[in-house]
């Protein structure tokens, strides 16, 4: 595993690798997923599944449950029915921490930066299933984990220039603005390495200009072959970087497709505009 | 990295030149019992001021210690460092059957579930007369390491030091590895330190558990050296003291840890004013600290420094 890491000193490739799945078997399918929350169903009966390599947006109106799918597909909440398959395994009600080492990585909507870090040690914290996590060898600080240490501390530096944070690296997380902080979290996320990226309103609160970097810098990660996940209100931006967009309202499906037929969704219009013919 | 050392070269030196400015085995005495309460905090700062999880019973681990090795040592006339290592492996069995089930709880749920804990210990060490003597007590034999005794206060000053030294070093080394950040994340965010694969319920259990052993060595030690052990030393009281000085010197600072044990472990023993109404002080030490420097000293006045010097320095 380590000699891989060795040889992907590159942040971010130019190209996808020669390997890389392109829309082949799913890498996620969702089947039948509910979850209730005191009688009212969040999540109900959804059926979706994500294609390696592409980049998937899941909009809806506030309140039509995509972050409690999110919460669902990385574990944090347990359905109350239906299944969640990752990579051909099945994964429902699976913790958190284990979805994350089979390559799941997630952002938040709202912020879970750790703020007692800096902010290279945030995106290390990332790197956490790559390293020696053991207890003695931390207390005596053996040279191997060290050295595991001081890769891994280049290896976020990296990442963070890559989203275009350099200028942060040992600043502590709590004295950072906001835009930075939702750049910080993408940057933590893709030091886990993940086949899998959830990213839950990366742009939210963000002014025009930043929008338009993190559209790049999210482009670019689904060109090095990680398949993205994209819950976002910014519709110019769902347009621009989706493969394929599936529509929510009341927890249910409400259109799935290419990002232009469901555009011109009847459906979809009439719960953005909030028709109720 | 450097930063690290230097704070342990700073305590090392301090440590070293302090028995040249007490002028008798009154102060050194102070120092000794200061030392061992550091060891302490310095472990149960890792629980409370790093990972964010509180403890109310960490007295009862020190008990533990101090007992194990009363019992087996002075009564079953085991050697001391195999007492002292049996009551480490006894306090960390115990704080681990615990940890997976109440480490689950957070905040107040979390701080009554491990005063519990330390109540029951020090009710079972008070009740349990026949092996531990109950309310009154054990007398404990003096500390013999391979055949060397070690007596009189000027020994026990260097024994404790270096001990200090040893557990500073290793909470220096935690803290900036991986299993620290790790730790550091989960007080930071739970929920996001889970999602990139950190298991929460385990670092919480392995920090609890190796605070658990740090107190119940600095226990141990207590025990030979004053001679008496008594359960009021595993009690909650005990227990407050502790983390009103881990909260006083700076809840995620390894050197505040230090600093808070030897200021609130010496200022009774001067100030007979504090030593009456110890424990109305201490609660009066830890509100007004809550209030006026919730970061706790050394932080509050490594932030004045930094400001005085610098714009944005490093932390």
């Amino acid at each position: 595993m380590s000699a891989l890491h060795r040889h992907r000193t590159d942040a971010l490739p130019e190209e996808p690798p020669a390997s890389a799945p392109r829309a082949a078997a799913p890498l996620l399918r969702v089947e039948g997923l509910s979850r209730e929350f005191g009688g009212v169903l969040a999540v109900a009966d959804l059926s979706f599944t994500i294609a390696a390599g592409t980049v998937h947006s899941i909009i809806g109106p506030n309140g039509a449950g995509k972050t409690t799918l999110f919460n669902l597909i990385t574990g944090v909440y347990r359905p109350s029915g239906g299944r969640v398959l990752f990579d051909g395994r099945d994964v429902t009600g699976m913790a958190p921490y284990r979805l994350a080492a089979l390559g799941l990585s997630r952002t938040f909507q709202n912020l879970q930066i750790f703020m007692n870090m800096t902010a290279v040690e945030n995106v290390m914290v990332g790197r956490h299933r790559h390293l020696d996590t053991r207890l003695l060898p931390a207390l005596l600080r053996l040279p191997s984990l060290v050295r595991r240490d001081h890769a891994a501390a280049d290896r976020a530096a990296e990442l963070m220039r890559a989203v275009g944070l350099e200028r942060y690296v040992g600043t502590d997380a709590a004295s950072m603005p906001y835009g930075a902080l939702k750049r910080l979290e993408i940057a933590r996320a893709l030091a886990a390495e993940p086949k899998l990226l959830l990213l839950d309103e990366p742009a939210a609160g963000l002014n025009a200009t930043e929008k338009k970097e993190i559209g790049a810098v999210i482009r670019r990660i689904a060109d090095t072959g990680i398949t993205v996940v994209l819950v976002e209100h910014d519709m110019k931006m769902v347009m621009g970087l989706s493969d394929h967009i599936l529509a929510l309202n009341y927890g249910r499906k409400l259109a799935e497709g290419r990002p232009e037929e469901v555009a011109r969704d009847p459906d979809v219009v009439a719960a953005y505009l909030g028709s109720h013919g | 990295m450097t930063h690290r050392l230097l704070g342990l070269g700073l305590l090392a030196v301090v440590l070293a030149l302090l028995p040249l400015g007490l002028p008798n085995n009154f102060y050194l005495d102070m120092a000794i019992l200061a030392g061992l309460n550091a060891i302490v905090c310095v472990g149960l700062n890792l629980l409370v001021g790093f990972a964010g999880q509180v403890s109310l019973g960490h007295a009862g681990f020190f008990g533990i210690g101090a007992y194990a090795t009363a019992v087996l040592v002075s009564t079953h006339k085991w050697p001391a460092l195999l007492a002292l290592a049996a009551g480490a492996l006894l306090s960390a069995v115990i704080a681990f059957a615990v940890a997976r089930p109440i480490l689950r709880l957070k905040g107040h749920y979390l701080a009554m579930a491990t005063l519990g804990i330390g109540i029951i210990i020090s009710i079972v060490l008070r009740t349990e007369t026949r092996i531990t003597g109950g309310p009154d007590g054990m007398i404990v034999d003096p500390l013999n390491v391979f055949g060397f005794e070690v007596y009189g206060e000027r020994v026990w000053y260097w024994v404790v030091a270096g001990l200090l030294l040893v557990t500073v070093w290793l909470a220096l080394n935690l803290i900036d590895s991986p299993v620290g950040r790790a730790l550091r994340a989960l007080h930071g965010s739970e929920v996001a330190a889970e999602t990139l694969g950190v298991d929460t319920a385990r670092f919480k259990a392995m920090v609890f558990v190796l605070s658990a052993v740090f107190a119940s060595v600095a226990g141990s030690l207590f025990a030979h050296y004053a001679g008496l052990i008594t359960p009021a030393k595993a009690d909650f009281l005990k227990s407050v003291e502790l983390v009103t000085m881990v909260v006083f010197g700076g809840m995620a600072s390894t050197f505040g840890a230090v600093v808070g044990a030897a200021i609130l472990t010496v200022l009774p023993q001067l100030l007979t004013v504090f030593q009456d109404y110890q424990h109305m002080m201490l609660g009066l030490i830890l509100m007004l600290t809550m209030v006026f420097m919730p970061k706790g000293l050394l932080p509050t006045l490594a932030g004045l420094v930094q400001a005085r010097t610098s714009l944005g320095g490093r932390r």
